[in-house]
């Protein structure tokens, strides 16, 4: 019997796991009847239970037990039929009760996975261990007073999920795809409105890396990384970091480290040699969740089409690109966009697409917008191809039209193209009389078109439509012009 | 014989009929509260409330426990942590009680966050038993023990998490129950161990007990523990004989730890019970030793997360000028908190630590399930079960304070209706050495109108709820 050696030149194999904090988008707190909007006035969301006052007890909240349930399906997850929340105990200023509930040994998700879908158009199959509900803590603000610091406890009671993978990524790339899916997963749903920069998808990233067929190395816990890209960065900076690390000797060790944007790294918070004990129990203020059947069967039946289907059925029925149909499947604001134009247009899937990863789309991203502040309605969109298609515009009359749109000089389709003169000449004979003043000022092009040069019939095209102020129709000019010097 | 001696019902009707009115009776609890000062049981008195109120409880005046949030008033548990803490908002049994009418006299005095057994944990100072001055009134709600059988009031709030209504009852001679867990909602009560904690009643008689719980028991949606149970009506089935009711006698109860002159008194009582046409019947509980044992580690375990929140930020005792964030937390806390309560969040702590949760946390609580089991198992033969609600009388004040583990073991009958959610009775059944002792009856979980129905025929055919202590302030009543 041999063991294969483990080659010391063999390439570092990085190991990824995440933890998404996803927040619920619940009108109410988990265990409060507080309201959770973001940036409302410090405090002025915080009511006696929030506050820990003594004698407060948590109420569970349905919807956000729905919400988890509903994320549960969507990723085939094992439901528990009973879960439990469970305490967690540290004591910190924004913890009002000096514990956390959470859960611990019984999530309410169980192992389920998640398709991503990558740029390349590969799949991988990512591993969700469990998901959790619990509740968020409050905001411990530093700089807000000198010398002391000062609470904002709006935050805190907020219903979260936390998604944990497996440690099964294995590249920043792979990580990046994966929280794209999810994150397009929970705005689907409706359970999160995904807002990176409000905290509502936090994402936590442990990083190791070892070589093959050896055990997994020690991780380091990159915390609260709030976009993509920095996602990205910091695990591709921890990597390299390990490595280079181990190469000269040195051993990683298990801590904590906060992803500095600015500087592009990360830094070592805490150690967690001496780690923690949250001294977990379940909540005895708190009866276990008990989901049955019908619970499942209920909210089964109210789940959204999911992206995937999604970006299925618009390859497959609608016969969009590739490209086309994640683009637009894979983002829920351009998705409820396209799916608005569709339903009063839908023979006209494909020009829509087109517009919309078109001209629209260089205009969101010219302005930093997305497609939820689009600034045409679908219904204009709409309206605007309507005129293209009975050839009533040309393509770059629509343009024109699209652009005084969008700058908000005009306030409907019509209102513009009347507005800009924009009426495209379909009448042949008018046509034929402008080519008449074309042929006649253009003699010697119009020999050369004839002589061979069939380059110079673009030239003569180009004449006539600004002979007409752009409103010919050009493939009828087209039509015409070879037509009289064929 | 004055208004305030009244069974509850008597006293309604004199209300009702004009014999008494509000202002006089609650004029007159004042008045005898300022003449039982020397109890200590009264910590403060609360504002004039409101005496035009209509409701089942119109014009009765009662002490409420200190470790119920009474919006308005000081609530501070027995604790230096909340000596200026005043409750924003009331507990659900409050706003049940202040709807019908009842009248908050003040808040009584107790073990400091209802951590003992004898009321001498409070940072008041201890509270004293009316029948000798030199011993406890029991605890931790020895301050509405003491205030009921010294006449102050004809009924008081209590909780109970191991014995604490049911073992001060029997030491002063007044009646107590302890509800089902989930029968009566927590919210607002100050929490000590979360899945033990029951509020309930002390009263001079068990029909007393029987109209209060009525106003008090009920689902509240802001207790996810309370149960949706309907309520029966208590007084209807009060007049039931016992006649045919099963009495069931666990040999635990009788065991080792029990004064033979208690336990001699109290099989005198349930000899009453069988001359009035119940059967005894002998029962062997070899579980109950390990009652004690699990109730400890569980209500520590509990009590210690329950106790976070008292952290100096944002209510309650914030030491003088803190360096730090955690010199706020240890002075807070150290000066917050008296010896019990530090002993108990430390014992509680200890057990759900890495490493001993499982030896210590999930073993009591296995241990919880077989006590439970085995009270299901006997009460599914008998109708009640039975026993001294305390191992002892009273004992003198300073007597156990050095040494918790014997103050613990004064709690070896109670622990387990706790640890098993169980409903249970105390009611005064004789006097040693002219000190009260009392019967404790336990029923099937939410069977608290037949521990009223017995307790309340006991009281038709025998005086000892009505024997009132030397010191009352008002020496109306029966004297032995």
């Amino acid at each position: 019997m041999s063991l294969s050696p483990v080659s010391a030149n063999a390439p570092w194999q990085p190991v990824i796991g995440l933890e998404v904090h996803v927040q619920l988008s619940t009108a109410s707190k988990l265990f409060s009847r507080s309201a959770t909007a973001y940036g409302a006035e410090a405090n002025s969301q915080a009511n006696v239970v929030d506050l820990a006052f003594p004698g407060v007890l948590p109420v569970p909240n349905r919807r956000a037990i729905e919400m988890a349930l509903a994320f549960g399906l969507a990723i085939n997850a094992q439901i528990a039929r009973v879960s439990q929340f469970a305490r967690k105990n540290y004591f910190y200023p924004d913890l009002p009760k000096g514990y956390q509930i959470s859960q611990f040994e019984q999530p309410i998700v169980g192992a389920g996975s998640l398709r991503v879908r990558m740029e390349d158009a590969t799949e991988l199959s990512v591993p969700i261990v469990r998901a959790h509900l619990e509740e968020d803590a409050g905001k411990s603000l530093h700089d807000a007073f000198h010398g002391s610091t000062a609470l904002d406890l709006n935050r805190a009671g907020v219903p979260l999920i936390e998604v944990v993978t497996a440690p099964a990524l294995r590249s920043s790339t792979e990580a990046v795809a994966y929280l794209r899916t999810l994150h397009t997963l929970v705005r689907f749903l409706g359970i999160c409105d995904g807002n990176m920069q409000e905290g509502s998808f936090r994402c936590d990233a442990n990083v190791s890396v070892h070589k093959p067929g050896t055990p997994l190395g020690t991780r380091a816990e990159i915390k609260n990384v709030n976009s993509f890209r920095f996602v990205e960065k910091a695990i591709d900076y921890e990597i390299e970091r390990q490595i280079r690390l181990l190469e000269g000797g040195g051993t990683v060790i298990q801590e904590t480290r906060l992803y500095d944007a600015a500087r592009d790294e990360t830094r070592s918070m805490r150690s967690k040699e001496n780690s923690d004990d949250y001294r977990y129990f379940p909540d005895p203020d708190l009866p276990p969740i008990v989901v049955t059947d019908a619970d499942l069967e209920r909210i089964r039946a109210s789940l959204p089409e999911l992206p995937e289907p999604r970006r299925q059925r618009y390859e497959s029925q609608l016969g969009l690109s590739q490209q086309d149909a994640a683009m637009l499947a894979g983002d829920k604001a351009a998705s409820d966009y396209f799916e608005s134009a569709l339903k009063l247009a839908p023979e006209q899937a494909k020009p829509i697409a087109n517009w919309m990863q078109g001209e629209l789309k260089a205009a969101l991203n010219a302005q930093e917008l997305d497609w939820s502040t689009c600034r045409l309605p679908a219904a204009s969109l709409v309206a605007l191809l309507a005129r293209i298609a009975d050839g009533s515009l040309s393509n770059k009359q629509a343009r024109t039209a699209f652009e005084a749109l969008w700058a908000g000089d005009y306030a409907h389709v019509e209102a513009a193209i009347a507005g800009l003169g924009l009426q495209q000449i379909n009448d042949t004979s008018a046509l034929s009389a402008i080519i008449d003043a074309v042929i006649a000022q253009f003699p010697e092009q119009v020999r050369g078109y004839q002589a061979g040069n069939d380059k110079l019939l673009m030239f003569l095209v180009g004449q006539a439509m600004k002979a007409s102020k752009g409103q010919g129709n050009p493939q009828q000019l087209n039509q015409l012009l070879q037509q009289r010097l064929g | 014989m004055s208004a305030l001696d009244l069974p509850l019902r008597d006293l309604r009707a004199a209300l009702a009929s004009g014999q008494t009115h509000a202002e006089s009776l609650y004029l007159e609890a004042r008045e005898r509260a300022a003449a039982s000062a020397e109890l200590n049981a009264l910590l403060h008195t609360c504002a004039a409330p409101d005496l035009s109120r209509s409701g089942v409880l119109a014009g009765i005046p009662f002490v409420h426990k200190d470790n119920f949030l009474h919006a308005g008033e000081a609530t501070t548990c027995g604790s230096n942590m909340l000596r200026n803490f005043v409750a924003p908002f009331d507990a659900t049994v409050s706003a049940r009680l202040r709807e019908s009418g009842a009248l908050c006299l003040g808040k009584a005095n107790m073990d400091e966050f209802a951590m003992g057994s004898s009321n001498e944990h409070s940072a008041f100072g201890p509270a004293r038993n009316p029948w000798d001055l030199t011993r406890v009134p029991g605890g931790s709600s020895g301050g509405s023990a003491a205030l009921v059988a010294a006449g102050v009031v004809p009924f008081a709030t209590g909780s109970d998490t191991g014995g604490s209504i049911r073992q001060p009852a029997a030491f002063c001679g007044v009646s107590g129950l302890k509800p089902s867990y989930g029968r009566v909602s927590r919210f607002g009560l100050v929490a000590y161990a979360s899945s033990l904690d029951c509020p309930g009643v002390l009263a001079r008689r068990a029909a007393d007990i029987a109209e209060v719980l009525q106003v008090v028991a009920g689902h509240d949606p802001a207790d996810a523990t309370s149960a949706e149970q309907p309520v029966p009506d208590y007084c209807a089935a009060l007049s039931s004989s016992v006649h045919g009711l099963r009495i069931g006698i666990p040999d635990a109860f009788f065991g080792a730890g029990i004064d033979p002159q208690v336990a001699e008194l109290t099989m005198a009582a349930l000899r009453q019970l069988e001359a009035m046409g119940a059967k005894l019947v002998p029962l062997a509980f070899p579980e109950a030793v390990l009652a004690i044992p699990s109730y400890y580690v569980i209500a520590t375990a509990e009590a210690s997360s329950n106790l976070s929140r008292f952290d100096g930020v944002r209510y309650g005792h914030r030491c003088a000028d803190p360096k730090s964030l955690n010199d706020l937390y240890r002075r807070s806390r150290t000066e917050g908190f008296g010896a019990e309560v530090k002993r108990r969040i430390m014992l509680g702590t200890f057990a759900l630590s890495a490493g001993y949760f499982d030896a210590y946390y999930l073993r009591a609580l296995k241990v919880r399930r077989q006590i439970s089991d085995a009270m299901q198992r006997m009460l599914s033969s008998v109708d009640v079960l039975a026993g001294p609600t305390a191992p002892t009388i009273a004992f003198k004040l300073g007597e156990k304070l050095s040494d918790p583990v014997a103050m613990y073991a004064a709690d070896i009958n109670t622990v387990a209706v706790n640890l098993a959610g169980l409903p249970a009775l105390s009611l005064p059944c004789g006097l040693l050495d002219a000190m009260p002792v009392g019967l404790q009856l336990i029923g099937q979980r939410f069977a608290e109108a037949r521990l009223l129905q017995v307790a309340h025929q006991y009281q038709q055919l025998t005086d000892w709820h009505a024997r009132r202590p030397p010191t009352a302030a008002a020496s109306t009543g029966v004297r032995p």
